[in-house]
């Protein structure tokens, strides 16, 4: 479904006039963030495998650049340029097309080149009323443009978080578990790695160096990582640090000595990825889940509840809405709060709208502070699609 | 009727390489007009038609059809081509232009053993440089499938078309994807391959094209030279 079709384009046009006065109403300063980005802040971000299916290009100059393949890394360039302090509070709104590469047999439902109309959230720390009304407003919107029959699907990283602490595992078991719950393999791999031999990374190494290792000192194991190169004649080429190598084999070093993750603490990290249903039943899950153990239910929980009451008071009938711990877990920049909105005519890839929370992109993006930010956008081609088929 | 064109690499070891194995087959290739002209022909073999291309074009050629069959280097067409297994088929290994397309760290990186390790060094490199670890190779379709199956996201590709072993080094790159035949300059560069490193154990082989016409008359031309060069040794596994 090509944008580029006289008669799609009227209606777009159309869709869009009753969309975005829903935004600027609320608040929304409308912009139109350049097409054409620099490729590093995506790639850096979000990794080579998008590069894949972003358009990137060098320019005569050799500057490597790409067609924006969001709108929301764009609007929080923009934000930046705009404000010397990138935590002054903004609410933004856009209208416009996107470009990702798609495979010969993707279906019409995910054209390269899309339209997004969406919102942005910047430096509000009200958290879960910022949350709320970004959902709030893209349903709305959704409604405005006469879409009825629509779920939305919720998931919830902090909760994560609030799991492993809950848990109490030495810090650098919960940041290894944190940085591999995008890929659930390695997570999968890790937890039983912590379970059964916690030691394990360190067979690969020799043992004479092993043995010499201190754990949980990162000096001391710079220095003992130094005179084994030395003695071996090895010398360190490149931009990695002794210091870097030091602080990953400090924590293997203490792997070596720890005990293993208790067979109740892994139960109930796997029980937390495994919830899955509606909201309200679901927070009662976790809640008794967690109750339990050793670091209580904590402030995630809290906020959980306190969105979802957030999300009833804005309108949102919360049997329309589905919670499960493992949704978000392949989009790496949300960082807490994600969301879809869906609808039954599409499979559940082809989200009609999405969005949640992503406080570390504004740094990726170039500001000098974090800075809280909360968005989501309509997938516009869809929404036109869905409403032409049940008006027929 | 109209002939069976074969694409053979137009220069350098390979293309000695597919000469002398047509030779000992018996079969002598040699070119047409001017020597250095970019068409050639076969003795015995009146059907076919021999066109002189860059190794790395063949793998084009045989996707795009304009070719029947070619003569190249496995990596290159898995690197040009996505799908290669249903756009070619790979009608016989040649037992020649070995090389193994391998993931390779500065050897001090006595803490990354294999690719998963490299995940782990990932994440602390990003929050000391404010970047992920960059992987210098001209490989870049190989690169990113091998690592996507690996589950392995946290790099930034730079191209590299030339001393990709100096890369690290040099500072341009982290570590390297690039093809090596004994080792000997991974090493010589400070350089050492992940156990599971090994990507692609590549070699030249025969490459047929899906997309060409094929007549029956084709057909038969082709199970000629195919059965003419299975004649000879089977090619040593290195």
């Amino acid at each position: 479904m090509p944008a580029e079709i006289t008669q799609q384009f009227a209606a777009l046009e159309a869709q869009a006039q009753v969309l975005m006065p829903v935004f600027t109403k609320a608040g929304h300063d409308f912009v139109a963030p350049a097409v054409i980005q620099p490729a590093d802040v995506f790639l850096d971000v979000v990794g080579e495998n998008l590069r894949a299916r972003t358009y990137v290009f060098n320019d005569p100059d050799g500057s490597e650049l790409c067609l924006r393949p969001d709108l929301t890394v764009p609007t929080c360039r923009l934000h930046i340029a705009r404000n010397a302090n990138a935590a002054t509070p903004a609410k933004y709104c856009y209208n416009g097309p996107a470009f990702r590469y798609q495979p010969q047999d993707a279906g019409r439902e995910h054209p390269r080149e899309f339209r997004q109309a969406g919102i942005e959230r910047f430096g509000d720390t009200s958290r879960e009323a910022a949350e709320a009304d970004t959902i709030a407003l893209i349903v709305k919107a959704l409604e405005t443009a006469g879409l009825k029959n629509w779920s939305l699907q919720i998931g919830d990283l902090g909760l994560f978080r609030s799991v492993l602490n809950a848990v109490q595992i030495p810090s650098r078991w919960q940041k290894r578990l944190s940085d591999a719950f995008w890929r659930p393999d390695a997570f999968r791999a890790e937890l039983q790695r912590l379970t059964t031999s916690p030691g394990a990374a360190a067979k690969a190494l020799p043992a004479d160096f092993t043995a010499a290792l201190t754990p949980g000192d990162k000096f001391a194991t710079a220095l003992t990582i130094q005179s084994y190169l030395d003695l071996n004649h090895i010398e360190v080429i490149g931009t990695r640090t002794v210091e870097e190598m030091a602080e990953r084999l400090a924590d293997v070093a203490g792997d070596l000595a720890a005990k293993p993750l208790e067979a109740a603490s892994a139960a109930l990290i796997e029980s937390y990825v495994k919830v899955k249903g509606p909201a309200l039943k679901a927070g009662e899950a976790i809640a008794k889940l967690l109750s339990g153990s050793k670091g209580g239910t904590g402030a995630a929980l809290d906020a959980y509840d306190r969105r979802l009451a957030l999300l009833a008071n804005a309108g949102i009938a919360l049997d329309r809405v589905t919670f499960s711990a493992e949704f978000g877990r392949n989009l790496e920049y949300y960082t807490g709060l994600v969301f879809e909105v869906r609808v039954p005519e599409l499979a559940a890839a082809s989200a009609i709208a999405g969005g949640g929370r992503y406080d570390g992109l504004m740094r990726a993006a170039g500001a000098a502070v974090d800075v809280p930010a909360v968005g989501g956008a309509i997938h516009t081609e869809r929404l036109l699609s869905v409403l032409t088929r049940r008006a027929t | 009727m109209s002939k069976l064109t074969l694409a053979i690499p137009s220069k350098g070891r390979l293309m000695e390489q597919s000469t002398e194995m047509f030779g000992k087959a018996g079969l002598v290739v040699s070119k047409v007009g001017h020597q250095r002209g970019y068409r050639g022909e076969i003795s015995g073999l009146p059907d076919v038609d021999v066109a002189y291309v860059s190794s790395s074009e063949i793998a084009a050629a045989l996707k795009t059809g304009s070719v029947h069959l070619g003569i190249t280097g496995e990596d290159l067409v898995r690197e040009t081509i996505a799908d290669a297994d249903t756009r070619l088929k790979f009608l016989k290994p040649l037992g020649f232009g070995f090389a193994d397309v391998v993931v390779a760290v500065p050897a001090w990186w006595i803490d990354v053993v294999t690719v998963a390790d490299l995940e782990a060094a990932a994440i602390p490199f990003r929050r000391v440089h404010g970047r992920w670890p960059r992987v210098a190779t001209k490989y870049m379709n190989i690169t990113r499938r091998f690592f996507a199956s690996k589950g392995f996201g946290d790099y930034r590709i730079v191209e590299s078309l030339g001393a990709t072993e100096g890369t690290c080094s040099a500072g341009t790159a982290e570590l390297i994807v690039d093809i090596t035949t004994t080792g000997e300059t991974l090493r010589a560069n400070g350089l050492k391959i992940l156990g599971d490193g090994v990507i692609l154990k590549s070699q030249a082989n025969m490459i047929a094209s899906n997309a060409a016409l094929w007549t029956p008359q084709l057909e038969a031309v082709r199970d000629q030279i195919v059965r003419r060069l299975s004649g000879l040794n089977p090619p040593d596994d290195k």
